[in-house]
């Protein structure tokens, strides 16, 4: 081809910014009744915290206080852990799987029922966008209790030959990134085992587990067996330290993941820790290139990039490397930034100031590394917290910003020649929670995947999930599994 | 051949790009999920209108039926002006004289489909002369369709020198290259058969019939448009893209335009690069726009019928 067409090509550009626009078309927010003020669910009651305390919880997008929650202490905790084990010795532990299955599967069921609702709480309080609270949180969060609701009475079926017992009282952790979802996750098996549960939400996220409070006090789950505080590092710290806990069920950064193993080493506390992610999203030449730029897509962006599974190193293998790159900032001009509650965003609110503030340091290092920036051209509201879609080219495996995890809407693109290189680059990093493939070929993906050490790999997918499937870490991604079979036996003594 | 494409350098159609079926159905779901209100809504609507190739395809056409439905293309409903006009009328070649003096100089357009529509089924000497009479009789456009045969047995140098052979035809008439998407069997195949048609000298590339079902859907559209997309940036040429046949309703009118505006963006958003090969879809917008002007929902028997 003559090289005067190539010129031309190169200046060629898809516009998507004028013409044709959607309006604005917000999610009633009426539907979501918030309180004012909200107590400790302890003892299948809400009380009040003995610190007095309170904390505020805001919308990242328009940085507006939603609602004040109490703060609990040492005394707290222990009133939790107490009632927990009152509950689980008088009773839970006692009560045949089929009754308990009932409870799970009436929690499961109302929180069908207030679907919108807990949608529309879960994209205020944590900034994410309405499309993805109310098609991928709150249906999967209910599809966990669902299943485990199905597991309750079948648990010699699950482990033949053996007894399962539950461990006890399990303490919980979660992050703010998926704040029911991950309740879900960690309350469901745990009360389809026989365990009771003290939970703590995150500081930022407080509210849609306080909302599922609420429903396990109107479906009459005795009291005690779950229990759900709120606070921040030092509540969650009292919880972990209490000796009257069994387990400790934690998902978060890999820094507290580390102090929690500290802490419960030499006690008798089991533990499953489901931490920090930095994955490699991989694409061959043969690959389905524009299915696999929109896995990239969805695997970075997807909850503005806060999901510990986050395909957040990009290899893309040499030949076709001009071609993904020009797809994918063709494809991040379409990504619409904003209100969280617009039914057309994509990428919704930054979780909180401080972690806009991380990503934004990680961005500098980013540049002063000599990588190179693109961003989306997007207009960012005035208020809250927001970041613009980010790729990095000109990145190498010793550049900050492809070793740690950054947790924001950050793409780091490396490329590739051979499989081996690239299966060696992939695997080179302290972390081990996920990784996708990208290929035409069936024996690739099958030789990726025995040789990708992450506890989840996808093949010209990403970003999947499902109740029946185990999920969980390599390495510095923790340790245990959560979802399916796999998730039971986190919570089981087998005799 | 033909001098426009002499530059292009013709890939092995082979090698054309795979399509992940299930990834390209998940992201033609995506463009449903858009909420289209207010005056996108209205805006969008008046827009599909514009966008439509107003087709009658049928053994039993008439002269008399034709003129009806230039009358239509004209007036769609007169008793709210300031509407656009349709596209283009499409009919068979015997009938391009009747639509064209019908439509006079409104501007509207005239395709004929040709090539022994719709198996394609006939030799080569048969679909020129066909194309040939269209074009002498009026037509603007030629809707023609590829020997899906030929395709399916592995003989792209055949499909590819039909459609250039066609496009040679057609003289300053546009070409529309049906794949007729419904007989292809896979995303793969179809994405295969839109390089060709575009490399051939398609000016747009059609997605069916009409005749076969399935006929358009959103992610067959859509492995068109990437094509499309793909192509423009090899060549530099825009391509045109028409789905056709299966899309009656205002709300998938709609997320056509959205899948549209998100794959080649606003240079494309307007009837000389996207057709709606539909008959009922007209009625629909029509009685969506009344109802975003008035706030109610009029009968059907308001909006005539032709």
């Amino acid at each position: 081809m003559a090289t005067r067409t190539k010129a031309k090509n190169n200046t060629l550009k898809l516009k998507f910014d004028s013409g044709w626009s959607y309006a604005p078309a917000p999610e009633s927010r009426s539907i979501a009744s918030i309180k004012e003020r909200y107590e400790l669910f302890i003892n299948g009651a809400f009380v009040k915290p003995s610190s007095k305390k309170y904390f505020k919880t805001i919308n990242p997008a328009n940085e507006e206080v939603l609602s004040e929650v109490a703060e609990a202490n040492a005394a707290d905790v222990d009133k939790a852990v107490k009632a927990a084990r009152t509950a689980y010795d008088k009773m839970w532990k006692k009560m045949p799987g089929k009754e308990r299955a009932k409870y799970i599967y009436r929690i499961a069921r109302m929180m069908q029922e207030r679907a919108r609702e807990f949608a529309v709480i879960e994209s205020l309080d944590g900034g994410k966008p309405i499309r993805e609270s109310r098609d991928f949180d709150v249906p999967t969060a209910a599809n966990h209790f669902f299943y485990y609701a199905g597991w309750a009475d079948k648990l010699e079926y699950a482990f033949p030959n053996r007894q399962a017992q539950p461990l006890g009282v399990a303490g919980q952790i979660i992050p703010w990134n998926f704040p029911l979802l991950m309740a879900a996750w960690k309350i469901a098996p745990a009360l389809a085992t026989g365990n009771t549960v003290v939970l703590k939400p995150a500081e930022t996220t407080p509210l849609t587990a306080l909302k599922l409070a609420e429903i396990i006090q109107e479906a009459d789950l005795p009291p005690g067996v779950v229990n759900i505080i709120t606070g921040a590092g030092a509540t969650g710290a009292a919880l972990v330290n209490h000796p009257g806990i069994d387990k400790i069920a934690f998902t978060g950064s890999t820094d507290v993941g580390k102090i929690i193993q500290r802490a419960i080493a030499g006690t008798h506390k089991k533990a499953t820790l489901e931490l920090g992610g930095k994955a490699a999203n991989i694409i061959f030449e043969d690959a389905p290139l524009d299915q696999a730029v929109e896995g990239v897509i969805n695997g970075i962006f997807f909850n503005q990039g806060h999901v510990c599974c986050a395909g957040s190193r990009l290899y893309v293998q040499e030949s076709v490397y001009k071609t993904v790159l020009r797809k994918l900032k063709d494809r991040i001009e379409t990504l619409i930034v904003g209100n969280p509650l617009d039914k057309n965003t994509d990428i919704g609110a930054i979780n909180s100031k401080q972690q806009l503030e991380t990503i934004y340091k990680y961005i500098k290092i980013g540049v002063q590394e000599g990588a190179e920036m693109h961003q989306s051209s997007c207009a960012l509201p005035g208020k809250g917290f927001f970041c613009r879609p980010t790729l990095f080219t000109n990145v190498a495996q010793s550049s900050r910003i492809a070793q740690e995890e950054i947790f924001g809407p950050v793409l780091t693109i490396q490329t590739f020649r051979t499989e081996d290189e690239v299966i060696e680059k992939a695997n080179n990093t302290p972390y081990g929670l996920s990784a996708g493939v990208w290929t035409d070929k069936g024996s690739k993906i099958f030789n990726m995947t025995t040789k990708m050490r992450a506890g989840v790999v996808w093949a010209n997918t990403f970003n999947k999930f499902d109740p029946t499937s185990p999920f969980g870490g390599y390495k510095e991604s923790g340790y245990g599994r959560e979802g399916g079979l796999h998730g039971l036996g986190a919570y089981v003594n087998l005799v | 051949m033909i001098a426009e494409t002499s530059t292009i350098k013709i890939p092995n159609f082979s090698l054309s790009p795979r399509v992940d079926q299930v990834g390209i159905e998940e992201r033609a779901a995506r463009f449903t999920k858009r909420s289209i209100k207010k005056e996108s809504k209205l805006n969008g609507l008046l827009l599909a209108l514009n966008m439509i190739d107003l087709t009658t395809l049928e053994g039993k056409d008439t002269d008399g039926k034709v003129k009806q439905l230039c009358y239509k293309a004209q007036h769609l409903h007169d008793a709210y002006p300031g509407l656009p006009t349709v596209a283009a009328v499409c009919v068979y070649p015997s009938m391009v004289k009747v639509a064209k003096q019908a439509l006079g100089n409104s501007g509207i357009k005239v395709a004929s489909v040709a090539t022994a529509f719709p198996s394609g089924q006939s030799t080569r000497d048969v679909k020129i002369r066909d194309t040939k009479y269209a074009v002498a009789n009026g037509a603007d456009e030629v809707d023609m369709v590829i020997s899906r045969g030929k395709f399916l047995m592995g003989e792209y140098n055949f499909v590819f020198d039909e459609i250039a052979a066609v496009k040679e035809a057609c003289g300053s008439a546009r070409l529309k290259v049906i794949l007729e998407t419904g007989e292809l069997g896979s995303y793969d195949k179809v994405r295969r058969a839109s390089d060709i048609a575009m490399y051939a000298g398609a000016n747009f590339i059609k997605t069916s019939t009409g005749k076969i079902s399935p006929a358009a859907t959103l992610p067959v559209t859509l492995v068109m448009l990437e094509a499309i997309r793909d192509f423009y940036y090899e060549t530099g040429k825009m391509i045109a893209m028409k789905p056709a046949g299966g899309i009656s309703k205002s709300k998938l009118a709609l997320h056509y335009l959205v899948m549209l505006k998100e794959t080649l963006g606003d240079a494309w958003m307007n009837n000389e690069w996207f057709r709606f090969g539909a008959s009922s879809l007209a009625n629909d917008l029509l009685m969506q726009i009344v109802k975003e002007k008035t706030g109610v929902y009029q009968s059907k028997d308001y909006f005539s019928i032709d």
